[in-house]
């Protein structure tokens, strides 16, 4: 995570399209603040689905790491507009992983934490960026051995297209077109410094972050 | 997370040869694969299509049964392949046997063999991962981490860390697979060692790997956290080892009056099976103290964490 987290930062640093090479192009997609109202507004859209509202057995559940904190913050919303809790779960989705391939050092998994049953309520699964699909589909093999919920939608920060799989999101913070080999980085606290979604055009080869 | 968590290798040969980067990988990946086995639906899908050969040259009811287990949570095909309903009985050579095992399509062998070094050089002689599950006195990496992974959590509950640790092996060390990988991984993670045993099963040669060697077990029992009871291995042992079961159990067995002087919050491990009443009272075995049964679950976990780094997706030699 070291290295990722310096080209964030520094990538933080530097004006809206800034180039820092002749490959290296970052550019920031999103503020903090461009981040907070987004998830004001997926969150007023949920609390408006009356599918999700109607009988209060809601449960959020992020995959793991910056998709978790995206349904901390939505749930935290939730609870403070319906005056209750809501649980919230964290999925890891390494042992169901399709697309981790190559000469390269393997992925640590975290391990899942949910402390609640599933079984005949309604899921919101939570991304922080919907792109080939493949996280989802390994997010639905994950879900479904924990139990059978009665509907599961999906929540994305940024939908940047690109589907291998078809998926597609219910709710979604923000549409982008992006050339097919820049990465998009979100950041969040506290795993990162600061808010932000910036898109790397570099050229780089795969490896490391497979959004 | 206090490194940045790392894996590259295909084999699992010995502890000696890891870093602390890497130990801490295993344990973390292994922290993670806990949950699962809380499950309804005990499985998960990362090594499916992979197949794991069970290769013991040596009895082992509980490492075998661990191993196995392992591989099927982690949803791999395991076969087990017994040294008496083998050709190894009719003169077929370690190497010779592996390669006929793999040409089947094998992804990894789990091996556990009388010699020291078998697993090393049969991870030379083929194709596919080799874990090491106890070769002679030399190693028994598996052991070793699900041992750390037990004191890590205790650890936890104490607000302790592993470098924290003063940890007292005793028993049969000169024999022991389970004292090496302990030394080797205690001491890279900062831990501090000490070894009892009587003169003739404990040499003061182990000093010179970093552990204080004594066989004076009365003499540390206050000063340490953790006690790691070897289990005296009759079938390794000459008789001119010790004189007597009686004289053994009573200078170097655990007994409840020994726990007694022991710290409040002492852990005990033992790696089984246990000789009862002889290193270890049953009171003591059974009692508060002790976290046996909780190393056999643990090492479910390891070994879970230890196929998927040495196998999974994207691992090294994929």
């Amino acid at each position: 995570m070291g290295p990722q987290t310096k080209n964030k930062k520094h990538a933080l640093n530097l004006p809206a399209g800034a180039a820092t090479g002749n490959l290296n192009v970052m550019q920031e997609l999103m503020s903090a603040e461009d981040i907070a109202q987004c998830i004001r507004q997926m969150t007023e859209h949920i609390l408006a689905a009356g599918e999700l509202m109607d009988n209060s057995s809601l449960a959020l559940v992020g995959i793991r790491r910056r998709g978790e904190v995206l349904a901390q913050r939505i749930a935290a919303g939730i609870s403070g507009a319906q005056k209750r809790s809501v649980d919230v779960g964290a999925l890891d989705i390494t042992m169901y992983r399709d697309d981790v391939v190559g000469n390269r050092s393997i992925i640590i998994p975290m391990g899942t934490e949910m402390n609640f049953r599933l079984d005949d309520r309604p899921v919101l699964l939570l991304d922080d960026v919907l792109h080939t699909g493949r996280s989802v589909r390994a997010a639905l093999d994950a879900l479904v051995d924990f139990g059978r919920p009665r509907f599961i939608r999906l929540v994305v920060l940024v939908d940047r297209g690109g589907r291998e799989y078809p998926v597609a999101a219910d709710f979604v913070g923000r549409r982008v077109e992006v050339p097919p080999q820049s990465r998009i980085r979100v950041s969040l606290r506290p795993i990162d410094a600061a808010d932000a979604v910036i898109v790397d055009t570099a050229d780089k080869p795969a490896g490391g972050d497979w959004r | 997370m206090t490194e940045p968590a790392i894996w590259t290798r295909p084999h699992l040969l010995t502890l000696e040869s890891l870093s602390r980067a890497e130990i801490f990988s295993v344990l973390d990946t292994a922290q993670a694969l806990q949950e699962v086995s809380t499950r309804s639906i005990k499985k998960v899908p990362a090594l499916r299509g992979k197949v794991v050969v069970n290769l013991f040259f040596e009895d082992s009811t509980r490492t075998r049964t661990s191993f196995r287990l392992a591989a099927q949570r982690m949803s791999a095909d395991v076969v087990d392949f017994s040294v008496s309903t083998s050709s190894v009985n009719k003169g077929e050579t370690l190497i010779d046997t592996a390669r006929t095992i793999t040409a089947m399509g094998v992804d990894a062998i789990v091996i556990r063999h009388r010699s020291s070094g078998a697993p090393a050089v049969l991870s030379r002689a083929v194709e596919c991962s080799v874990i090491n599950a106890g070769d002679g006195s030399h190693e028994h990496p598996t052991q070793g981490l699900l041992d750390l992974f037990t004191m890590r959590e205790a650890c936890e509950r104490r607000g302790k860390k592993l470098s924290d640790l003063h940890v007292a092996i005793v028993g049969d060390i000169a024999n022991s697979r389970v004292a090496r990988s302990n030394l080797w991984a205690l001491s890279k993670l900062g831990a501090k060692v000490t070894l009892v045993g009587p003169t003739t099963l404990c040499p003061a040669a182990f000093s010179e790997f970093g552990a204080q060697v004594t066989h004076d077990l009365d003499a540390v029992l206050p000063d340490v956290d953790v006690i790691n009871m070897l289990r005296v291995q009759f079938e390794r042992l000459t008789s001119a080892a010790f004189p007597s079961i009686r004289e053994y159990s009573r200078y170097f067995g655990l007994t409840e009056e020994r726990l007694r002087r022991c710290r409040s919050d002492v852990l005990i491990l033992h790696p089984g099976p246990m000789n009862r009443g002889l290193e270890i009272s049953s009171a003591v075995a059974d009692g508060e103290k002790s976290a046996i049964l909780r190393q056999v679950s643990n090492g479910l976990a390891v070994r879970m964490a230890v196929l998927y780094l040495c196998i999974g997706a994207g691992s090294f030699h994929n």
